[in-house]
Parts: structure tokens; C-alpha cells; sequence
């Protein structure tokens, strides 16, 4: 009795891991099958490297640069906007502020990543972009500068709650031995702590982009949505993710638009696994050394 | 001799426990003071209120004067005591830097940029603390790579490179092997010509080989102190008399 009990529970942990994988794999070769029928009409270069995307025109264009520039103007907007800020906050909570005003800060940090991206978003809307519309006197305020501070704002829980976890981590007697020798408070954060942090601090930018790469409906709302080629953050763009939480409801399924949008899914992966294959490397690499 | 350092009535209180009870002792130029006792006998708290490192810690607090020079440490900048008066920790610690940076870090945090005067500066310390000969050759490997015995004696190097005054040792020795700590204790006598040192050390023999003065902490108390050859031949307290002979608990 005992030990058909053993084997069950062993056959469902098995299943429910195995499992796991099984629909990575799926979701995998779904995403690869409908998205590559796009190059049986569209060649790869026009797909990557074209200038227009016109979905429902005659015929129709599938260029994904404007998206993909759209896509990255944003996410370094944001990357340059919360990682400075984010670096600091973690910094300030970690080594200088006092331990009950810590404990409040962090909490008042993991609320703010408690706010569904959508609120953010539908903040932005009424409060960010008009200041933004009044400042730069634009004809709008739904621009690539608002996609970046918004997100930038939803990346900030991430990024400093990370950080903060790496300092706090780091050995009491760095920071013991560096006061030791009579260095200031600031020259043993900057010189010992924050390197001896540094794969953690690496990890949470990592972990910020992949936020920002992937976070979809607050950009939907705030960047304007213009498939064009963006020559400035204060112009509307719009990004990969949005295109296809966009246009995937009303592309007929089996048609060229419906395949495009599945290609885009599959740049979108690839950009992904980059940035975590390139986090896991320098992680790796500092672990070996 | 003149008192490097005169300490009054210190007591030392460390989360909520008296650590050091009403102390008062001197040390002069060029002495090497052994401090002997059990483990939770003040000793520690001795050493970081020297060098104002017990600040560090929200729940320490110091009562009494402690004198460098005849100046109050109180009244000179925390810093500049730190750097006059250094200290060598009981786990060797790097950074995690390498060899050369390590030595240099303090000489920089005060100001040195110039890459020639640094290298002067780390070939000096790590000279002086006896390493010399044995990491010349690979300076810019990472700190770790060294066997701790290395470590400790680069942590010795480290802090003589801000050219310290006074420098504390707290049980420098005990995760090092006979010949690792041999070493170190002759880096201690080669420093006398230019340096008061204190040791403390739970080595009740190593104290008898290196310092010129000894005294004996019991639960905070300073039971004895005195000229070493006397304190280990004609102890006055019968305490001191059993601890060093081995008979205390």
C-alpha cells in the first residue's frame, strides 16, 4: 500500500515536470510552424528589413523595421530612465536608509509592482502624456518618451528589489574591511560593494529589459501606435508586442497577416533567449572565474 | 617611551551586554601588547573601539576616553583614526580584486592616483608583511587564488599600504597551519622597528613568543597586565596563573 503510494506521487511529480517542458516544446513548434509559412510569399529580408507595414493594403507590406525600432527606442528609453534610478533606490534602501524606513520603502516597492499594467498605462494616458504634450509642445503627448517612463516605472520593482537582494548579500566583512582602512561610507559602496554585486545588478537589468520587451498593453495605450520609421522618442512608434495584441483579433486565421503576426512572435523569441542566454553567459562566466 | 595609546574607564557595551569593564591601560611606542583570555572576555570590542569600527554597529556603545597621541579618538575624524590605527581581521578577507589592487585599494580611497607611487607603496607593504618574494611575479592575479596563510599576510599588507601607526590584530592566526602563523609572527617583529601593535589572540603560547607586554581579559575585566617574561613566569593573579598553564575551564 505504502509503496504504490510512493509510485504514484513519483509518477505525478514526473508528469506535472515533464509536463512543463512538453508545452514549451509545443508552444515552440506552433509558433515556428505558423510563422514560417509567411516566407512561402514574403521573402525574410523584405520581413526584417522593410520599411512598411501595411497588413491590409493591396498588396499588402510586411516590413517589421518601424516595429522593431519602435520596440527598441522604447525599451532603452525605459532601460536608460529605471536603471540609474533603480541602481540609486536600491542602493539608498540597502546601505543608507535607516532599518524602519527600509522596511517601509521596500514594501512601498513591491506594491508598485502589484499594479496590473493596464492601470499604469491608463494613467499614463491622462496624466503623462498631456505633461508630456504641454512640455515639448507636441500635437501629441503619445509618444515613445511616454512608453519608455511608463515602463521604465513597471521595469523599477524588478530591477531595485534585485539589486537591493544582491547588496544586501554581499559579505558584512567587504564592507568592514574597506571601512577599516579608513575609507567613507561612499568609496565602499562604489569600490567594493556594488562590483562584488556586480552579476546580481547585471541580472536584474537583464530581468528589467525582459520585463519591458515583453510588456504589451500599457504600450498599446501610450505610444501612439504609428507604424512608422521613428526619428525621435517624441514621436508615436509602435512596437512589436503591441502590433500583434492589435491586429490578432481581426486577422483572419490562415491568412498572410495572420502568419505575419505569428514571424513577429518568433523575432520576439529570439530576442528573449538572447538577452537570457547573454545574462546566463556573464553569470556563468563571473561564477567561474 | 611615549604612550601611544592611553585608555581610561572604557567600557564597551555590545547588545545590551558589558563587554569591557571599565579598562584602563597604556600602550607605548614600538610595544606589541598580547592580549590573552577565553573567548567572550572583551577582547574584540577592545580592538574595535580603538579604531572606532564598533560605530558600525546601531546597538554599541562606548563610555570612557581612549587617547592617541594624548588627542581624544572622539575628536579626530573617524577616517583618519581608521587609517592611523588599522586592523587585521581573524578570517583573512580580500576583495575580490587582485593582488595588486587589493594592496592599493587603501592608498587610492585616500587620495594616490599615481601608478608609479602605488607600485612603490605595494612592493613596500607587501615586503613588509613578508609576501613579497612569493606573489612578486603574479600581482595582478585574483586575491582568492592565494592559500590562506598568503591571504592573511596580504590582509597584513593591505593595511600597512595607508602607512597605519598602530596596527590591531584580532586572532590573526587562527585558521592558519604552524608555518603559515610562524610566518606571520615574524612579519609582527619585523614591524616593531616602525609599529605599536596589539594582538589578541586565543594562543595563550603565541603571545608568549611575540609580545613584549601581556595582559589577561577574564568576562571584560582586565585581570593583569605586565611585562610578558613576568606574566608568564610570576603571574600576580591566580586566574592569569591558571589560564596560561591550561587549568581554566
Amino acid at each position: 500500500m505504502k509503496r504504490a503510494f510512493e509510485f504514484l506521487i513519483e509518477r505525478a511529480i514526473f508528469l506535472s515536470g515533464i509536463a512543463s517542458i512538453i508545452f514549451v516544446v509545443l508552444i515552440f513548434f506552433f509558433l515556428l510552424k505558423e510563422g514560417l509559412a509567411l516566407f512561402q510569399t514574403e521573402s525574410l529580408t523584405g520581413f526584417l528589413f522593410g520599411k512598411n507595414w501595411y497588413p491590409i493594403s493591396d498588396p499588402p507590406r510586411f516590413g517589421i523595421l518601424p516595429l522593431f525600432l519602435g520596440s527598441l527606442l522604447v525599451t532603452l528609453g525605459a532601460i536608460v530612465i529605471a536603471v540609474p534610478l533603480g541602481l540609486a533606490s536600491a542602493i539608498y534602501v540597502a546601505e543608507v536608509a535607516p532599518p524602519k524606513l527600509r522596511d517601509i520603502l521596500k514594501s512601498g516597492i513591491e506594491l508598485l509592482a502589484a499594479f496590473p499594467s493596464i492601470v499604469l498605462g491608463f494613467i499614463g494616458i491622462v496624466t503623462l502624456a498631456p505633461f508630456l504634450k504641454s512640455v515639448f509642445h507636441l500635437s501629441s503627448g503619445l509618444t515613445a518618451l511616454a512608453g519608455s517612463i511608463m515602463l521604465a516605472f513597471m521595469a523599477m520593482p524588478t530591477i531595485v528589489s534585485i539589486i537591493e537582494d544582491a547588496i544586501v548579500s554581499v559579505p558584512k566583512n567587504y564592507r568592514e574591511g574597506s571601512l577599516a582602512l579608513g575609507a567613507t561610507h561612499w568609496q565602499t559602496i562604489y569600490r567594493v560593494v556594488l562590483p562584488a554585486a556586480s552579476s546580481g545588478i547585471l541580472a536584474a537589468v537583464m530581468l528589467g529589459i525582459g520585463r519591458v520587451i515583453g510588456e504589451t498593453m500599457a504600450v498599446l495605450m501610450i505610444t501612439g501606435n504609428a507604424a512608422v520609421l521613428p526619428t525621435s522618442i517624441l514621436q508615436p512608434v509602435r512596437t512589436l508586442t503591441a502590433t500583434i495584441a492589435a491586429e490578432m483579433g481581426e486577422a483572419v486565421s490562415g491568412s498572410e497577416h495572420y502568419y505575419a503576426l505569428f514571424a513577429i512572435g518568433i523575432v520576439l523569441f529570439i530576442i528573449s533567449f538572447v538577452i537570457n542566454l547573454l545574462a546566463d553567459l556573464f553569470l556563468h562566466r563571473k561564477a567561474a572565474r | 617611551m611615549v604612550n601611544k595609546i592611553e585608555v581610561k574607564n572604557l567600557n564597551v557595551f555590545f547588545e545590551g551586554v558589558h563587554a569591557v569593564k571599565n579598562l584602563s591601560l597604556e600602550v607605548k611606542e614600538h610595544d606589541i601588547l598580547g592580549i590573552i583570555g577565553p573567548s567572550n572576555s572583551g577582547k574584540t570590542s577592545f580592538l574595535k573601539a580603538l579604531n572606532r569600527l564598533n560605530e558600525l554597529y546601531p546597538n554599541s556603545r562606548t563610555s570612557g576616553e581612549i587617547l592617541l597621541d594624548g588627542v581624544r579618538i572622539k575628536e579626530i575624524d573617524k577616517h583618519s583614526v581608521r587609517k592611523r590605527v588599522g586592523i587585521v581581521f581573524a578570517l583573512p578577507l580580500p576583495f575580490p580584486l587582485s593582488i595588486f589592487d587589493n594592496i592599493a585599494y587603501g592608498p587610492r580611497m585616500h587620495g594616490i592616483k599615481n601608478r608609479a607611487r602605488l607600485s612603490e607603496i605595494v612592493e613596500k607593504s607587501l615586503k613588509a608583511a613578508a609576501i613579497w618574494d612569493e606573489v612578486k611575479d603574479r600581482l595582478q592575479t585574483n586575491a582568492f587564488k592565494l592559500s590562506g596563510g598568503q591571504q592573511q599576510r596580504l590582509c597584513i599588507a593591505r593595511t600597512l599600504a595607508v602607512e597605519p601607526e598602530v596596527i590591531l590584530y584580532d586572532e590573526p592566526c587562527s585558521g592558519l597551519d604552524p608555518i603559515s602563523t610562524l610566518k606571520v609572527e615574524e612579519a609582527m617583529q619585523e614591524l616593531k622597528k616602525n609599529y605599536t601593535q596589539i594582538l589578541v589572540t586565543n594562543n595563550v603560547k603565541q603571545s608568549a613568543r611575540v609580545s613584549n607586554r601581556t595582559a589577561f581579559f577574564l568576562m571584560g575585566e582586565m585581570i593583569e597586565i605586565g611585562e610578558t617574561k613576568q606574566v608568564f613566569t610570576v603571574p600576580k593573579d591566580k586566574r592569569t596563573e591558571d589560564y596560561i598553564t591550561g587549568r581554566f575551564g
